[in-house]
């Protein structure tokens, strides 16, 4: 058992970090209090084709492998929550499901401009009625000759009002009592679409995250990925990649808890010494440490079990879980040792603070996670 | 045309360390990177190449791990990468240094059936020895042109017009013709971060290794004994007294200097 990185991914997180820390990190605050995407940060990040960081170069992508998508991801997460979503959440759940589950020549008509950043991609499941329960969408697709017709709306899409190609989940009818999802790819060009309300969120605020309305959307039947019906099948794969990016972004945010509370801690002068020298605080610094180098580990683990072919929706699913909850828990200690400067928008933990709880919700909420790893445990233990 | 940059790993550290028996950096266990105004050249080469449909080779000579900085080069989007490397190579100064990458220009230059239709770019000097001199003496070696601190350099046809300053606030102009040998500094360009896609190519791409053999170099030029310079003592100096940043154009600093000088009885 090998755990040292391979030259090609210690360049991909030095080259990231520096990218992040030059680009991102001075405007990461700003960009939080107004809600917006820094356009040059944009231009750059397309530059270097994150958005198509696990695509193959065949496609216009940058040919990572899941490793490496995982370390740029942490790397961009570890300086701001709102760019690792809005890059990773396209390029896991929007352009790599249509690399594994396209046609050749969807592959070929979408995932170019997709991995360039030219067109945005967003994956939408969510709606008002369903949320944890992806079986109960509602966004309708009839048949008519050669197209279907979009009826319906989603929530809570991550870039969905920046976003050109979507991947939506949408119902064509019931088999038997259960309900018939497919999968389609939309141009968002398509007469009919229109982006609702965006979401004014407590954390990753930055981040569009935007309701999608569609009223009868004319979508080509070519458009359909994988057959009519594979819908939820499709989403659980999909979502069991997208997790191992999540609990990827989740660990970069909780390795800057991690570093911005070990600075402070040694800055801080108590009772005349740093902070850092009482043992209270170390023991803090100690958990945050352990846990966060163990969500990793779970993390690089998924991933790599995803690069060998190996089954990873159990491993990947507790990486998620792990990462989420440790997240969160350095966050509130990195907060508490800044103490009352901790709650103001002089110190970046408050943002980290805020954006950390995103984690637990998202791509599968703890509850879900539990629900998964405890009857994959009930089942492969009987 | 065929662009050669020379690049070189430097030690990533603020403060150097120093073997007190050999009076050489420690480079063991230091991080290292590739020499800043390498990336310069890198950039101005890849750019050469996009607008010129040039080929661009990267050279280093170094220890084996000095491929890293070779990768590097080809992730920014260097073609092809040759590294010199072998222990008679140990100890070079400038001159042997220059003479080893003489070498290997020659021999590639040879492969390719190429005769003049050729630039070197270089970085103004290294952040560890800041000679300045392994540009210059290369372009020696070729018995080509040069021009350093290069500022900015366009390439019309076969004409090639550089900008330079140096010390002085005027910028000089200069017109010549390939071969040419540059060296260039930070001003030049911003270097652009590789892409993802640029490091996954570097890691496909063969890194050729030449030795001493492989160049059929001259062994009294090479290494320690090709050296001219034998370091007697090496030191990081100590920051002493306050410091006094003097600015605006050389003349209104040269002023204030002297009054300065005057005024602690110096002059
Ligand atoms: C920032 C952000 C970005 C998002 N981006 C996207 C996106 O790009 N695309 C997309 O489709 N969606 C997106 N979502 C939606 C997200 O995936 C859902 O919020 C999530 O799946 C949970 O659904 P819900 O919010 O409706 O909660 P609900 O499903 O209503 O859950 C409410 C609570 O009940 C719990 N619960 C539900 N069912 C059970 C159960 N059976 N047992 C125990 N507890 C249960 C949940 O864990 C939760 O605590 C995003 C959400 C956020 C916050």
């Amino acid at each position: 058992m090998d755990f040292q990185l391979s030259d090609m991914h210690k360049m991909v997180r030095r080259t990231t970090r520096e990218f992040a820390e030059e680009y991102i990190a001075p405007v990461a605050a700003e960009s939080d209090q107004k809600s917006r995407l820094d356009p040059e940060v944009m231009e750059e990040m397309k530059r270097m084709k994150f958005f198509g960081a696990s695509i193959p170069q065949e496609y216009g992508g940058a040919g990572l492998d899941t490793l490496g998508f995982v370390i740029a991801t942490e790397e961009i997460g570890r300086i701001d929550a709102s760019w690792s979503i809005t890059f990773a959440v396209p390029a896991s759940v929007c352009s790599y499901p249509i690399y594994l589950f396209g046609t050749e020549e969807q592959k070929r008509k979408f995932l170019p401009a997709l991995s360039s950043g030219e067109k945005l991609g967003a994956f939408v499941l969510t709606e008002a009625n369903a949320g944890s329960d992806a079986q109960s969408v509602q966004l309708s697709a009839t048949k008519d000759g050669d197209e279907y017709i979009l009826n319906g709306s989603k929530i809570f899409a991550t870039n969905g009002g920046i976003a050109k190609t979507l991947l939506a989940v949408t119902t064509t009818g019931t088999v038997g009592r259960r309900k018939e999802l497919t999968m389609f790819i939309v141009d968002t060009d398509t007469p009919g679409y229109s982006v609702g309300v965006r979401e004014k969120k407590l954390g990753v605020r930055a981040s569009n995250t935007s309701e999608l309305v569609f009223q009868d959307v004319r979508v080509p039947e070519e458009n359909i990925l994988g057959k009519r019906g594979d819908g939820f099948k499709l989403t659980l794969a999909i979502l069991d990649y997208g997790r191992i990016l999540m609990a990827a972004q989740i660990v970069g945010l909780g390795q800057a808890c991690l570093e911005k509370s070990v600075k402070y801690a040694n800055e801080r002068v108590q009772f005349g010494r740093p902070i850092g020298s009482f043992q209270g605080i170390q023991y803090k610094i100690a958990d945050m440490a352990t846990e966060i180098e163990a969500s990793r580990l779970l993390t690089y683990k998924a991933a790599h079990l995803c690069d060998i072919g190996q089954d990873y929706g159990l491993i990947g699913s507790m990486a998620k879980l792990y990462a989420s909850e440790a997240t969160m828990r350095a966050a509130h200690q990195a907060v508490q040792i800044h103490g009352a400067y901790g709650l103001t928008k002089s110190y970046d933990v408050e943002r980290y603070f805020r954006d950390a709880k995103m984690a637990e919700i998202y791509e599968g909420t703890s509850e879900i996670q539990r629900m998964v790893i405890g009857s994959s445990m009930l089942r492969k233990y009987q | 045309m065929k662009i050669f940059v020379c690049v070189k790993q430097v030690p990533a550290v603020e403060k150097i360390k120093i073997d007190p028996k050999t009076n050489c950096l420690i480079r063991k266990g230091i991080p290292s990177m590739i020499n800043p105004m390498d990336k310069n050249a890198i950039e101005l080469a890849v750019q050469l190449k996009e607008t010129h449909n040039a080929e661009t080779i990267g050279l280093t000579m170094g220890p084996p791990q000095a491929e890293e900085v070779l990768r590097q080069a080809l992730a920014m989007g260097i073609d092809e990468a040759y590294l010199l490397t072998d222990s008679k190579f140990a100890g070079a100064d400038t001159l042997a240094t220059s003479y080893t990458l003489s070498l290997a220009i020659k021999k590639i230059l040879k492969q390719k059936k190429v005769e003049e239709d050729y630039l070197i770019i270089c970085g103004n000097q290294a952040i560890d020895g800041e000679t300045g001199q392994t540009g210059p003496e290369l372009a020696e070696e070729l018995g080509i042109p040069q021009i350093t601190y290069v500022e900015n350099f366009q390439l019309q046809g076969k004409k090639a017009i550089i900008e330079r300053s140096f010390i002085s606030e005027e910028v000089v102009v200069i017109e010549t013709k390939l071969p040419l040998l540059l060296s260039v500094v930070r001003d030049l360009n911003d270097p652009k971060y590789p892409t993802m896609a640029g490091i996954v190519n570097a890691y496909h791409k063969e890194i050729t290794h030449w030795n001493a053999t492989d160049l059929s170099a001259d062994k009294k030029k090479i290494g320690l004994p090709g050296s001219r310079i034998i370091v007697w003592n090496l030191f990081s100096p100590e920051r002493k007294g306050e410091l006094t940043l003097l600015e605006g154009t050389p003349e209104k600093i040269s002023k204030e200097l002297c009054d300065y000088l005057q005024k602690d009885k110096v002059l």
